[in-house]
């Protein structure tokens, strides 16, 4: 190994709050050599990004660090402020989640990365703009030279982190940071993400303390791994050793809670079970006001003609990046949206034609869990309101007790307590609030349960256990699941059967097993290779075909495939012809060349 | 890639123009109406005119035609630039009236919101910077006193002291139009403004320090005078902008109290002087004038919007 960058010895992080000092991180060591990548693992509240923020001087006002920092010779805890701001992006710099709000949304991408090189280089304006130029082309933004005055909204997520990877650059820092740098972008773009900032950091000697809740992101990228929880080291050491031969019990119970795209999900159900839900040429469109003025409106078809059926006790999962139009196609069954085109039938009852009472009748039997669970509560209702509200929506003619009964039963089932019926959402956790989420869900009996996003915001250990109680239940009451999710390690685990959607279109429906062990389209292909594996030597021995550039805009999509633009089979006839789902060994792909490939 | 950037900004104002229509005409019924539905009228004064001079009046100024008419008639003046006569100041058209008084309330407000921008928008970022702290709690202080002073205890007070015991400056009057005169007028317009604003910023600014995009400047090294300058202070100011629209229209039109007693000639002794007299065309042009200006103040608060905030400028 060679020497070291920085060496973090007795780190401690404590919070003053009104209740007295919380410590959020405690006696924490670690080493960062030059050149190489560190692994900062753990899930949220661990303390990984405080740890690294009280480095720079970055916590909140009531943020205390205790310890040792030592960097090129120097402690950055017994720093001034003023000597550790000059080394902040300049020696060490940070990248940052998400993109969207961790660039300035009101000053052009030029005006922010020229401000780091005119305050640490004293660059003339001239000069600094020629370096910006030249790193947002080491980044692979093409035509950097104009899109230097572009302003963030401007560019699609994966740019926006791009630039963040360039203005952290600029000054050639000895320690990139990155905190969750691909954790809000899709797993086609986490890949090109990560693969560029493995290339960067040889080519400008850069090493790099990832911080990542991801083992898939760790064992691909890392040459060693901590792993946090509750503020402390747990494990330290060579990613191989860490995945092979964990010496903490808690990184094994991590290793065991994340989900695995090679592990083999349910085997799809017999044809035999009844249908429950049929789709049919389903489109959604939303109308845009033009561009140029005067001038046509525009229209964007979220969701392009799908077709698909669901039987009872059935789980679809539905995939593709965001954009894809999966959420859309949701709130259409669920009549969340105006419908387009198309029928969605519930047991025989056409869904689309119905209004008023009608419309509202139905809706019992179609339930929904949305992603942010502490959003999707109202917070000034207690938990048994929450969950009684559709029941006593339903069915007025109930008494008080006899509703508290079944929702207190009923919170029993999702694991929560009686005692907790008079509590209000913010005492819960992510998961908690979860569990109130899907017992809402669940109280009138539906027959269809629509999880859209429900695991995502949840950490690995919380999402198992989500993921266990959507099983068990279904099992027991026979529930039709859509499941929507971006993860699609995620997704196999708890599908029958998988639909892939790319720009409003289905490219691929096949039963889970089926799909992720033979694709059949190229895009579904494309998908599963970006996905990580938390394995190393697997991780890193893969063949793998990144997707290059980003979705098209839904407004102007491609002739033909949709998919042609990015697809490396691509010829004459995909720009021609639209390819239409057709059979293929058992399961649907809209591919013209999936026989050959 | 951006549409280019004239034409999003030509639509908008067309669109707004023909908005304005509507809105300047219901405003132009409602007062058209209320006006006249006020007891009284334009001859009546304390010498009783006699009845058949007062009917030969009304029906020289077509104040006897149907209402419905005389609004048509109003209306298709006014569409030619004239607001006609004032019935009080009666060598005068109303149009000359607001173009003498209009000059001297504009002076009075622009240099007054002008200041006001300064010293606010200073001390609303200086007390964000130190929240919380005997910095931040003095100026919020001294800003809260300066919302709960009306101008009209506020500017006696500032007379008294430098105009009467300390003699630096003029209590009344434009006298020969030099700055001198201008001095405390200004200050009793400004005052309020400036507390009203140092308050609309420290709350945006501290919010605005507490987003992502803050932390990232500072962690990029950036000093602490160029994150606020150049990464926080646009947004910090939109709602200071917000707000300028209507408040720089009441301002320019000029204040009445402050006006009143430091015996400026503005705008705004026309205001009240009209509706005491049932001036009817007087009232009808400040109507209107003062309406027009709002609406095209805050068409220009929605161009600055687009210049403060890019992601406006395509919708």
């Amino acid at each position: 190994m060679s020497e070291s960058l920085l060496e973090v010895t007795g780190l401690g992080v404590r919070f003053g709050t009104p209740d007295g000092e919380v410590s959020a991180v405690q006696d924490l060591n670690f080493e960062v050599s030059a050149g190489e990548c560190l692994g900062i693992v753990g899930e949220s509240g661990s303390g990984k990004s405080q740890s690294v923020l009280s480095l720079l001087g970055l916590l909140a006002d009531n943020g205390r660090a205790s310890g040792c920092a030592h960097f090129g010779g120097r402690d950055l805890l017994a720093l001034s402020a003023a000597e550790l701001a000059a080394v902040r992006g300049a020696q060490i710099a940070m990248v940052f989640q998400d993109p969207m709000t961790a660039l300035n949304p009101y000053l052009s991408i030029g005006s922010q990365m020229s401000l780091v090189l005119r305050r640490h280089e004293q660059l003339s304006p001239r000069a600094a703009r020629d370096r910006c130029t030249e790193m947002l082309t080491s980044v692979n933004i093409s035509d950097a030279a104009n899109r230097l005055d572009s302003f963030p909204h401007e560019l699609s997520g994966g740019q926006r982190q791009r630039v963040m990877i360039a203005a952290a650059l600029l000054c050639r820092p000895r320690l990139l940071i990155a905190d969750e740098p691909t954790t809000a972008l899709d797993v086609t773009v986490q890949a090109q993400i990560l693969a560029l900032i493995s290339q960067l950091r040889e080519q400008f000697d850069t090493a790099v303390l990832l911080i990542t809740h991801d083992l898939g992101v760790v064992a691909g990228h890392c040459d060693r791994v901590l792993v946090m929880e509750q503020g402390q080291r747990r494990d330290y050491g060579g990613v191989k050793e860490i995945f092979t031969t964990p010496a903490h019990d808690y990184t094994r119970r991590l290793l065991a809670a994340v989900p695995r795209i090679d592990a083999p999900g349910r085997q799809a159900l017999p044809d035999t079970v009844d249908e429950l839900l049929a789709v049919q040429d389903l489109s959604v469109s939303f109308r845009l006001p033009p561009l140029r003025w005067p001038g046509r409106a525009r229209e964007l078809r979220a969701v392009d003609d799908i077709s698909f059926a669901l039987a009872a006790g059935e789980t679809l999962g539905v995939v593709g990046e965001s954009g894809c139009g999966k959420s859309t196609l949701a709130r259409a069954v669920l009549r969340l949206v105006p419908p387009g085109a198309g029928r969605v039938s519930l047991l025989g009852r056409e869904l689309l034609p119905l209004q008023g009472e009608s419309l509202r009748a139905a809706r019992r039997d179609l339930q929904v869990v949305f992603q942010d669970p502490l959003a999707s509560l109202d917070p000034r209702m207690t938990v048994r309101d929450i969950v009684a509200e559709p029941l006593e929506s339903f069915q007025p003619e109930l008494d008080r007790d006899s509703v508290t009964a079944r929702v207190a039963e009923l919170l029993g089932r999702v694991g929560l307590e009686a005692a907790h019926l008079n509590r209000y959402p913010h005492e819960f956790s992510g998961g908690q609030s979860q569990r109130i989420g899907i017992a809402r869900a669940l109280i009138c009996a539906p027959k269809l349960v629509i999880c859209d996003e429900a695991v995502s915001a949840l950490d690995v250990s919380v999402q198992a256990q989500i993921i266990d109680l959507l099983l068990d239940l279904q099992q027991e009451l026979g529930l039709a699941l859509i499941f929507i999710a971006h993860d699609l390690a995620v997704v196999r685990q708890i599908s029958h059967r998988v639909l892939v959607m790319y720009l409003g279109r289905a490219v691929e429906l096949a039963a889970a097993n089926e799909l992720y062990e033979r694709p059949r389209h190229p895009y579904t292909r494309a998908l599963l290779q970006a996905v990580p594996i938390p394995d190393p030597d697997l991780e890193r021995g893969r063949e793998r075909q990144l997707l290059s550039g980003d979705v098209p805009s839904p407004l102007q999509p491609p002739s033909g495939c949709a998919f042609r633009t990015r697809c490396s089979f691509a010829d004459a006839r995909c720009a021609a012809e639209r390819p239409v789902l057709h059979e293929l060994h058992g399961g649907l792909v809209a591919c013209h060349r999936a026989e050959e490939i | 890639m951006a549409a280019p950037q004239n034409q999003p900004v030509l639509r908008f104002a067309v669109q707004r123009l023909l908005g304005a229509i509507p809105t300047l005409l219901v405003l132009i019924a409602l007062a058209f109406f209320l006006i006249r539905l006020a007891p009284g009228g334009p001859f009546d004064s304390e010498k009783q005119l006699p009845p058949e001079i007062e009917t030969k009046l009304r029906a020289a100024y077509n104040l006897d035609d149907p209402l419905p008419m005389q609004l048509g008639r109003y209306l298709l003046n006014i569409a030619q630039g004239d607001f006609g006569p004032s019935f009080q100041y009666r060598d005068f058209t109303v149009s000359e009236l607001i173009a003498t008084g209009f000059p001297v309330s504009l002076r009075l407000g622009s240099l007054a919101m002008a200041i006001a921008l300064l010293l606010g928008i200073t001390a609303g970022t200086l007390a964000a910077l130190r929240q919380n702290r005997p910095a931040d709690y003095t100026i919020m202080g001294a800003a809260m006193t300066g919302i709960s002073i009306p101008n009209f205890v506020l500017a006696p007070l500032l007379v008294l002291v430098f105009a009467v015991w300390l003699g630096w400056l003029p209590a009344g009057g434009l006298g020969d139009g030099s700055l001198r005169y201008l001095v405390l007028p200004v200050i009793a317009l400004a005052l309020p403004q400036v507390a009203y604003i140092a308050r609309l910023t420290r709350g945006s600014m501290i919010e605005v320090l507490r987003s992502p995009f803050i932390r990232t400047a500072r962690a990029q090294g950036l000093a602490t005078h160029t994150i606020i300058l150049r990464h926080a202070l646009k947004p910090a100011l939109l709602p200071v902008v917000s707000y300028l629209g209507p408040a720089l229209a009441a301002i320019i039109t000029g204040s009445v109290v402050v006006e009143q007693i430091f015996g400026v000639p503005g705008l705004g002794r026309f205001f009240v002087q009209g509706a005491l007299n049932r001036d009817y065309t007087l009232v009808m042009g400040v109507v209107v004038f003062y309406g027009s200006l709002i609406i095209a103040l805050n068409f220009i608060v929605d161009l600055v919007y687009g210049w403060l905030d890019p992601r406006l400028r395509q919708v």
